[in-house]
């Protein structure tokens, strides 16, 4: 079967086998490898992909099926500027072996949007789905909440218009 | 994962009749909605359906909340996330809010729909390991979990041939307000079934888990508007967030002019083979006051019959201190209100 999808601002039509899931279309058929498959069942977050800026797990979603435009990692910098979430993830050294950090910016990036990083209790809460073998934690949450400082209500709800 | 056709639905007639055409053809067909379980039994080979019917197409018709006459009524394919964040749920009807905002992750609450949740199958790994015997997936082939790690499942309705939990929280949490599944058949009829009859005890067919006739679909789930005082969910698991209930309560409480329970409801969640509704324990503590010996007789009687083994023994008096739990915070909260 056929599908047109915008990934990334960009127009993609494949010839898709049903079973392909979102994570493998992105990875193997579009070399956009920044999504990581982590446990490929739904229980890590690395695969974490927005469709129409909600965050899901690319995983458990059949291509065919995607009903919206997907971003990825690759889609978030701007102008080769990292986006801000990337930037504080750097600054709190917000990962060790980096494996789980893809899914972790976009979870982050959406969590903000969420409107559900207000205190480090619901960071750690809205942020559950996304595991780090390393545990990171402390520092992944760091970087969320002075991302949070950093950014006015307004300049996040800029973000998420653009 | 085993080759399948995918169909877009173009309604709910037409997603319905597809079905209901297929099984004509001794064809295995099943519906696919956010598919956060679907697609996770599929890569496993525990559903290996012929032909996956996509309702996401009809989201739009069907992914609605309003209040009726006969209530709040909820379409199929809201997302757990789009309910728990509606208005009407958080100030109604906050154990659905709490039962959604406690399960699984936000990533799988943005894509998974209320009605597939409530067809959640068991998280047994027993059951989701294809090499192990397993009378739900391979009917007559044995119960491997009762010889082995039974931790995690049921204490409650379990038969000789099953011990397997119902894993979900939302329909614990519905169970308790009284609810009701709307349902089309693909003969084109409907029909209302309350959510504590949508779910099968195991007996000696724990392969057949729910209520539903072949093809059936859940199209809104209807909670009656009954004025609680205070309804309230408490789940209690191995980690603080992103994991089953080893223990769930949920409790509706209304007090009368003296602080006495006037009605009560309670539904367990994580320690029973479906949704457990605790009629015993609510008839017990209608008309009483809640004092320490009242809330533990009403907390023993909600696992009468309970059976466990040296895995689930503490279960017992877990799921017990989880009830009580429960009916102080919503005696307190009916209290203030």
């Amino acid at each position: 079967m056929k599908k047109t999808f915008v990934i990334n601002q960009t127009e993609h039509t494949l010839e898709l086998d049903p079973r392909m899931t979102l994570l493998d279309l992105l990875r193997e058929d579009l070399n956009l490898i920044g999504t990581r498959k982590g446990c490929d069942f739904g229980h890590c977050g690395a695969c974490t992909v927005h469709i129409d800026g909600k965050r899901v797990l690319s995983c458990l979603k059949l291509a065919a099926t995607v009903d919206g435009e997907v971003t990825t990692i690759e889609g978030i910098s701007q102008d080769s500027h990292l986006h801000p979430m990337q930037e504080a993830f750097l600054v709190h050294d917000g990962y060790q072996c980096g494996y789980c950090t893809s899914g972790q910016i976009m979870s982050a990036i959406a969590c903000v949007n969420e409107g559900k990083a207000t205190t480090r209790e619901d960071i750690k809460e809205a942020m559950s789905g996304n595991l780090c073998r390393c545990s990171a934690y402390t520092n992944i949450v760091a970087a969320i909440e002075s991302y949070c400082n950093n950014h006015t209500d307004k300049q996040v709800a800029e973000q998420v218009a653009s | 994962m085993k080759p399948f056709v995918l169909e877009q639905a173009s309604s709910v007639t037409d997603a319905v009749s597809q079905v209901g055409e297929a099984a004509t053809r001794s064809q295995t067909t099943v519906y696919c909605a956010g598919g956060t379980t679907m697609i996770d039994l599929m890569k496993l080979g525990i559903a290996e359906p012929n032909t996956v019917i996509d309702l996401l197409a009809l989201k739009p018709e069907l992914d609605q909340i309003r209040m009726t006459d006969a209530g709040l009524e909820i379409d199929a394919l809201a997302t757990m996330a789009e309910v728990a964040a509606h208005p009407l749920i958080n100030t109604h009807f906050q154990a659905v809010a709490d039962s959604l905002n406690l399960a699984a992750s936000a990533q799988i609450r943005n894509a998974a729909t209320v009605g597939g949740n409530l067809l959640q199958r068991t998280r047994c790994a027993y059951f989701r390991d294809g090499h192990e015997s397993c009378n739900k997936r391979k009917p007559g082939s044995g119960c491997a979990a009762q010889q082995g790690d039974s931790r995690g499942l049921a204490i409650l309705g379990t038969s000789k041939a099953c011990i397997a939990n119902y894993p979900g929280d939302f329909a614990v949490a519905l169970v308790s307000l009284d609810a009701s599944v709307k349902l089309q058949h693909p003969n084109g009829t409907t029909r209302q079934l309350n959510v504590s009859n949508l779910h099968r005890l195991p007996e000696d067919q724990p392969d057949q888990e729910t209520n539903l006739a072949p093809g059936e679909l859940i199209t809104s789930i209807l909670i009656p508007d009954m004025p609680w005082q205070a309804s309230r969910y408490v789940k209690v698991r191995d980690r603080t967030s992103y994991a089953f209930a080893l223990a769930s309560v949920a409790v509706a409480l209304n007090l009368d002019a003296r602080g006495h329970i006037q009605d009560v409801r309670l539904a367990l969640g994580g320690l029973a083979s479906k949704p457990w509704h605790c009629h015993n324990a609510e008839e017990y503590l209608k008309g009483k006051a809640l004092n320490d010996v009242n809330v533990l007789e009403a907390a023993q009687l909600c696992f009468h019959g309970a059976k466990v083994d040296e895995h689930r023994a503490f279960k017992l008096e877990l799921g017990q201190r989880t009830v009580i739990r429960g009916l102080v915070e919503a005696y307190r909260h009916a209290q203030a209100a």
